[in-house]
């Protein structure tokens, strides 16, 4: 029995983090059908952010340390929410309907963000402010004259350069004139460390073995965060535009829904969760560069095997997905196996964390070679992508 | 919405990007310079050794790698202040292996074919350097590499300057027998230097009559541990030695939940092989005090080299920043490079410098050091507790340098087998 609620804890605690990790990706794939391989990224945005929000906490004392979480939370949803507006407004809104190109564009886009807060210091926010200023600030002025139309492209061949080229030159004076403060990387290429407040560390123990508070604390964010989505979808205003724009753009267009709002309040929503997927699972593992390169598979994972398009299946799928992981890599079904058996040799060379892994994706393809649309799939007339 | 790109915009966009990116690498050519010219005595027309450093800066591995190469630069720059290598500066070729092994391969050939570099300093796992050996073997070049690993190699290629399992492994195996018990649940990383070190370590139990009670393996960069507590609670349900060879990511993720499941140092110590001060600091003291570390070095250890070291680098790096093992490891190659050129008088024959290297000996930040005939270096074993502020207090420490043994004595394979560059009929692998 023990056995038994043990296994049921822990499948369920690393199904809410799949879960957690997919939902974003499940409304932005599922309702826009854009696959963004940036969602990883956005997650390392908001583990990022709850670094900052810890620090700044850490300044205030310990009785407020303790609840820097508690702030991490919005403001990672806030922050991942605002990059996913500014990839949706300056990239994917040319490539709807485009599935491959937006796969690599947001990939691309991953890229440069893992780069990006690898190597962010105040010298180089002062050089992309600079350059913005320049180059931006110029094309505004040019603007300005009656001719523009006519001499927009030589105006960019002037520009661009010109502008590349003061702030590259700026960068090299300052930064060898300035000190470390200035070029030193804000976070460099390590990891930096998220240390869970007091009351998040520890358990709650059940016999031989404790329910770490941290992964409660993941599913009870996950609960919220579904229900949440659930009712803002399917109760809300704005929830019904979003599924009358995914049915029908043209006419949802003509009735007068603001569909260039409603695709970019969708992605901010996913990219959002994605934020707070990012702040949960820094309590877990490390903040990096890649972190969110280590959840981006087994969201795209659970997302197919769900079902494009349905949160149920989303969520049915992270859990089963969840309990399979646990119950091979843990090796509990040895134990019902005598020991000297050549099937327990067998089912022990099976039973480690990386062969579960490849143990579930063997399942997950002949799982959808039965099921090719996922557990829950879309009725009716394809949704047009 | 989508308009066409016309044949006119093309041309103007694409001498625009052109125009920027011939003006860009002028500027960076032009940095380079310009740091040549800033180090003292650098006049024009003094020319310059090109070595090659080759590691991780992005990708899972630059989280430990990126410091090593801060080691190395800072060597490099001391050498260079005080006057070079005879009397010519050392100029540094970083690339990036990106955590990924054929590119290791690719920008080794690169440096090699391409740079001309002296020699290379580089790689961190030990995939990495696997998958660079044949390049270094093929052209008869020279890699330094700085970390320990998992022995069961003797290339003539290499000089080996972080620990052979004997100088860390096993003497860590040893202490934990005779301190904190006989049963043993090994973790490690999938791929081949946790696969090697484990076999060892189940070899040595076997001998001195310990128990391997358990082992597992994460992927690379993989943060699921769940599974691996629950065997670990299975398999030592009163408490028992963890024995840890995981790389990366992974480390953080695995003392984060250790401690939320209960798996607390008293009853669950756990010894390391690949955290040093770096690593602690990023996974955060919180999780791993308590917890053990083997290494032959330490930022506590308490020599004047080791005091002149760590300023120096702070004063470069920043004050909160920290050296490690393999840091020490990568800055004293650079020196004992550096002696061997100078002892064999040029940094182009590479054969002559190979053979000037074996037998050098330095007064290393971690101790004295020796390049021993096996390519290997004998160094101080110590084991370390990490304590509140993130520095190890040393608990055991050998008296002397350590020999290396690279092929290990209690797997059968390679149980009797000797390694000696020194002398031509007996080489890599012969049988003592």
């Amino acid at each position: 029995m023990e056995l038994f609620l043990q296994s049921l804890f822990n499948g369920l605690s690393i199904g809410s983090v799949l879960l957690i990790a997919a939902l974003g990706l499940a409304i932005v794939f599922g309702i826009m059908g854009v696959i963004n391989l940036a969602h990883g990224e956005l997650m390392m945005l908001g583990a990022y952010t709850t670094f900052v929000v810890q620090n700044v906490f850490r300044g205030f004392g310990e009785p407020w340390f303790g609840f820097y979480i508690i702030a991490a939370l919005p403001l990672a949803f806030l922050v991942a929410a605002l990059a996913g507006v500014l990839l949706e407004r300056g990239v994917i809104r040319y490539l709807y309907g485009r599935p491959l190109e937006t796969l690599l564009a947001t990939w691309g886009v991953s890229l440069i963000l893992q780069q990006l807060v690898r190597s962010i210091s105040w010298l180089m926010c002062l050089q992309i402010g600079v350059f913005c200023l320049l180059f931006f600030g110029g094309l505004w002025g040019v603007k300005r004259r009656p001719d523009f139309e006519r001499i927009r492209n030589g105006a960019i061949a002037i520009l661009l350069p010109l502008s590349a080229g003061i702030t590259l030159a700026l960068g090299a004076i300052l930064g060898k004139s300035a000190g470390l403060a200035l070029t030193q990387p804000w976070f460099g290429a390590q990891g930096v460390d998220v240390t869970a407040p007091g009351w998040l560390r520890g358990g709650i123990p059940i016999g031989t073995f404790q329910l770490p508070y941290v992964r409660l604390f993941i599913i009870a964010l996950t609960v919220v965060c579904v229900v949440g989505i659930y009712l803002f979808l399917l109760r809300s205003p704005w929830g019904l535009r979003i599924r009358a724009v995914t049915q029908n753009r043209s006419m949802s267009a003509c009735l007068g829904i603001p569909t260039q709002k409603v695709d970019a309040l969708t992605f901010a929503i996913g990219s959002g969760l994605a934020g707070i997927a990012g702040c949960a699972i820094s309590l877990l593992g490390s903040v990096g560069p890649n972190t969110g390169q280590n959840y981006i598979v087994d969201a795209f994972m659970v997302v197919v095997v769900g079902g494009v398009g349905k949160i149920i299946g989303t969520v049915v799928a992270a859990l089963a997905i969840g309990l399979v992981n646990y119950i091979i890599g843990s090796g509990i079904f040895i134990s019902m196996v005598s020991p000297d058996s050549a099937l327990f040799n067998f089912l022990t060379f099976f039973a480690t964390t990386s062969m579960a892994r490849v143990m579930v994706f063997v399942l997950i393809i002949l799982f959808l070679q039965l099921r090719p649309a996922g557990l829950f799939p879309q009725k009716g007339r394809t949704v047009d992508a | 919405m989508t308009h066409r790109l016309g044949r006119r915009k093309f041309l103007l966009y694409g001498t625009a990007a052109l125009g920027s990116s011939i003006l860009l690498k002028a500027c960076t050519e032009g940095n380079v310079a310009e740091t040549d010219a800033a180090t003292p005595g650098a006049g024009g027309g003094v020319d310059t050794i090109k070595v090659g450093i080759l590691h991780s800066l992005s990708g899972t591995m630059a989280i430990s790698e990126q410091s090593v190469v801060d080691a190395e630069q800072l060597a490099i720059e001391e050498i260079n202040n005080a006057g070079g290598v005879l009397g010519k500066k050392i100029q540094a070729v970083v690339e990036d292996g990106a955590s990924d092994w054929p590119t290791f391969a690719e920008k080794a050939r690169k440096l090699i074919d391409r740079d001309k570099v002296a020699t290379v300093f580089g790689c961190w796992t030990s995939a990495s350097r696997k998958a660079v050996l044949p390049v270094f073997e093929s052209s008869g070049h020279m890699l330094w590499y700085p970390v320990q690993y998992e022995g069961q190699e003797c290339s003539k290629n290499v000089f080996y300057t972080g620990a052979a399992p004997n100088q860390q492994i096993e003497p860590a195996v040893d202490w934990l027998l005779e301190n904190k018990g006989q049963q043993f649940f090994l973790v490690g990383s999938d791929y081949v230097f946790p696969r090697t070190a484990n076999t060892i370590i189940k070899a040595q139990l076997e001998a001195k009559g310990g128990q391997t009670v358990g082992e597992d393996y994460i992927p690379l960069g993989g943060t699921e541990v769940t599974a691996i507590i629950t065997k670990i609670q299975a398999a030592l349900p009163d408490g028992g030695v963890i024995f840890n060879t995981l790389n990366g990511d992974s480390n953080v993720a695995f003392f984060k939940q250790m401690q939320g499941a209960g798996l607390t140092p008293d009853k669950y110590p756990t010894m390391s092989v690949s955290i040093a001060e770096e690593e602690v600091r990023a996974i955060g003291t919180e999780y791993l005090k308590g917890h053990y570390a083997a290494w032959n070095y330490f930022q506590s250890v308490n020599t004047p080299e080791n005091q002149k070291f760590v300023q120096a680098f702070k004063s470069k790096y920043g004050q909160n920043r920290v050296t490690n093992d393999p840091m020490e490891a990568a800055y004293i190659m650079v020196y004992l490079w550096k002696q061997a050129v100078e002892k064999a008088g040029t940094a182009d024959d590479i054969e002559a410098v190979r053979k000037a290297a074996v037998g050098q000996t330095l007064q290393a930040p971690g101790g004295l050091v020796t390049l021993q005939n096996n390519h290997h270096l004998s160094k101080t074993v110590r084991i370390g507790e990490i304590g509140d502020d993130g520095m190890f207090k040393i608990v055991s420490e050998t008296p002397a340098p350590v020999d290396p043994i690279p092929w290990n004595q209690y797997v059968a394979d390679t149980k009797g087998y000797s390694c000696n560059w020194e002398d031509p009929t007996k080489g890599g692998k012969y049988m003592m």
